[in-house]
């Protein structure tokens, strides 16, 4: 029982969001049991009743900062957390509900809503690291297991985890898929999007459609042109951009730049 | 004199989303009960519109990080309905596959990791491992064989990347799909231990006479298909489901309580399929539940945990049938022929029927969505007996009752990011008068 005092604890916390990523820590079963011996889970509610107070060794958040009350949240579990590391779309981008981002969210409100009074909700869901500092970010909606695990025994060895890199074309050519792009005319978000799904959606014969979120140095620019040259409209570019990580500055450049290099016949069409 | 005790438990665990438990009792007497969620809206029904109807699947499993399949296939339905699209056999029985997949999964996390800790007194699973590491061990195995299936299937286990309107992406090939056999095999087996274990469970007396609504079809357990039944006499295309039952909204939830329009609150989930559906079963899963003493209708809903147990060990009984018989299609999807429209998809989810409808342009661009989750439909049911059980539970200590009370939402297995993402108290969607419900189908 000694042992148990050394043990760093681990905390899991969950804003707006579908809980697949903390569900990914319970779907690791066959390393679920050998993590619970290794970390003390300390606040976990998902999995159980038991809830210890903080400071926390290292702290998983799931989910977008959503309602004025999370911005107070997140700013006491960083006081409380030693590493805080932000897991999935939600929490990295603002996630699938950053959508609302893009719309005039006092008329959707009131539009949507019965009560509005009862709805406490920001104009804009936001990623973790808008508010607090965060130390590392896992991505993809949701999560990939590997890199969960990863990431956990990383931080056990006290050294730096070993995340994917790179954009999710590079995952393909490794894995020495066929591109579904050139080969097949099909669009593809790979080149843009960040890699750590081991190129799954190409593995199965379909484009990428981005849930890993924007590669770094993304050129958005080209792979506009790229889709443009294979047939997509730009109604079909607004929606592969503005889907899992429109709040994004990047989802922001290409929805300017595509509208900004639209042609004649798309204007006519738009209407 | 009367005493004043408020039972409260602020963040409730072991279920999926956020949630709160409100108890007050005056005297013996229980004032209110309430099943309080604070989880946040997301808005999917407003940003689905506009998007393309090939989205959706993908778009509606964000809903639920532990029940993908069920909006995956709901949307998948919904959508050929309205094109008019023909699956051929080799498709739905993949389809069903990959629901078994799910069924196993999420009625394991349940069983074991959330509900199970209950009975035998225990915080967590993780603790429980400590005195019992063989059946914790066993259920995170069969957890696995289910989180395999949708691997195999939908390319990963939350949110599989494979499904799509007409059918997959990719179907599976024979070798792969004959791996995995050996394993179903020794999980059916792990099912039936399962459904022994729990049975011997120390189940609190509780019974009530539930209005029970599921999916039925004559020749299988309801997955993907079926007519809308209840012991209540309803009987009816799902796409009569707005004439029949109604929303509304109740100031504590930031979810939508359903009713049905003449008998109120009513069940969805494990407890109402089996209770609806038993002669659908495999031979296997009737023999077991038989040797139990489960062959009758159950109307005590900690016994959940038993039927959700049956169903494990029927999916997992289906799953190699299918399996067994797997023969690779031609080719893994219908071709399509997008026109304008209305459909409706109805699919039983773990939790319970999972209803989509969706309105649909010439262009295929979704002009309007409605999305009925099972949490939602549940939620006055778990109030009600919230209810009743404190009623006759008043003399327990307040940890006591507090943590009954915490089982007796348990016993729904609510899956409360799924009730909230479709807080959507759209002022057109309110119970409304019949002319307007009637306008709009």
């Amino acid at each position: 029982m000694s042992e148990t005092k050394t043990k760093p604890t681990l905390a899991v916390w969950k804003f707006t969001s579908c809980d697949g990523c903390q569900l990914s820590l319970l779907d690791c079963e066959d390393e679920l049991l050998a993590i619970a011996g290794a970390v003390d889970i300390a606040y976990f509610p998902e999995a159980t009743r038991a809830m210890k107070p903080g400071p926390y060794d290292v702290s998983l958040v799931e989910g977008s900062l959503s309602t004025p009350e999370h911005l107070e949240q997140i700013k006491e579990i960083r006081a409380q957390s030693h590493i805080l590391v932000s897991i999935g779309a939600c929490a990295t981008s603002g996630g699938i509900q950053a959508l609302r981002n893009l719309q005039n969210v006092d008329e959707m409100t009131s539009a949507v809503y019965a009560h509005p009074e009862y709805i406490e909700t920001l104009a804009d869901s936001r990623p973790v690291d808008a508010e607090v500092h965060v130390d590392f970010m896992l991505r993809g909606c949701p999560i990939s297991k590997a890199q969960l695990i990863e990431l956990l025994i990383a931080l056990l060895q006290q050294r730096k985890p070993n995340l994917a890199q790179g954009s999710v074309c590079m995952e393909c050519k490794k894995k020495q898929v066929v591109c579904v792009m050139v080969a097949k005319g099909q669009p593809c978000l790979g080149p843009v999007t960040h890699a750590g799904c081991d190129a799954l959606c190409p593995s199965y014969n379909r484009g990428c459609f981005g849930c890993f979120g924007h590669a770094p140095d993304a050129n958005v620019e080209s792979i506009v042109e790229v889709w443009r040259h294979i047939g997509c409209s730009d109604r079909t570019l607004h929606r592969a951009f503005d889907q899992f990580h429109a709040g994004t500055e990047v989802a922001a450049r290409a929805r300017a730049y595509i509208d900004a290099s639209t042609s004649e016949d798309e204007k006519g069409s738009e209407t | 004199m009367t005493d004043t005790r408020t039972i409260k438990v602020d963040v409730l665990a072991r279920v999926e989303g956020e949630g709160s438990l409100y108890l007050k009792v005056e005297g013996d007497e229980v004032k209110e009960a309430r099943l309080k969620i604070f989880e946040p809206p997301r808005f999917f029904e407003a940003f689905l519109r506009g998007r393309d109807f090939h989205e959706a699947p993908d778009i509606t499993a964000r809903i639920c990080g532990i029940c993908p399949v069920a909006y995956q296939m709901s949307a998948c339905h919904a959508m050929e309905q309205i094109f008019g699209v023909d699956i051929d056999q080799t498709i739905r029985e993949l389809r069903r596959l990959l629901y078994c997949g799910e069924w196993i999964e999420s009625h394991v996390l349940h069983v074991y990791m959330l509900h199970a800790p209950d009975f035998m007194g225990y915080q967590s699973a993780i603790e429980m491992a400590a005195d019992h590491a063989s059946i914790v061990e066993r259920g995170l195995r069969l957890k696995k064989a289910g989180n395999q299936l949708m691997t195999l299937l939908g390319g990963r286990e939350v949110h599989p990347i494979n499904v799509k309107v007409g059918g997959f992406y990719k179907a599976p090939s024979k070798a792969d799909v004959k791996t995995l056999l050996e394993e179903l095999k020794w999980a059916r087996d792990a099912a039936e231990e399962t459904v022994r274990w729990v049975a011997q469970f120390d189940m609190p007396t509780f019974e009530k006479d539930y209005a029970f609504v599921a999916l039925h079809h004559p020749d299988e357990y309801p997955l993907n298909e079926g007519r809308l039944i209840s012991n209540r006499g309803l009987d009816i295309p799902i796409d009569d489901f707005f004439e029949h039952f109604e929303e509304s909204h109740v100031a504590h939830s930031n979810a939508l309580h359903a009713s049905h329009k003449e008998y109120g609150a009513y069940f969805v989930g494990p407890i109402a399929r089996y209770a609806l559906n038993y002669q659908q079963l495999s031979a296997y899963t009737r023999a077991v539940a038989a040797d139990i003493g489960f062959d009758r209708v159950c109307r005590n809903p900690f016994e959940s945990i038993v039927i959700r147990s049956l169903e494990t060990l029927y999916a997992c009984d289906e799953a190699i049938r299918i399996m067994e018989q797997y023969e690779e299609p031609l080719s893994p999807c219908a071709p399509l022929d997008v026109k304008a429209g209305v459909g409706f998809g109805c699919t039983e989810a773990p939790r319970g029927i999972c209803l989509h409808r969706y309105e649909v342009d010439e262009e295929g661009a979704i002009v309007d969505a409605r999305i009925v989750p099972p949490t939602s439909q549940n939620q006055k049911s778990i109030e009600d007996d919230l209810m009743q059980f404190a009623s006759a539970h008043i003399e327990l200590s307040d940890d006591d009752l507090t943590w009954q009370c915490e089982q007796a939402i348990r016993n729904y297995d609510p899956c409360i990011s799924c009730a909230t993402h479709f807080l959507k108290l759209d002022v057109e969607r309110l119970p409304a008068p019949k002319e307007d419900e009637d306008a709009t189908e």
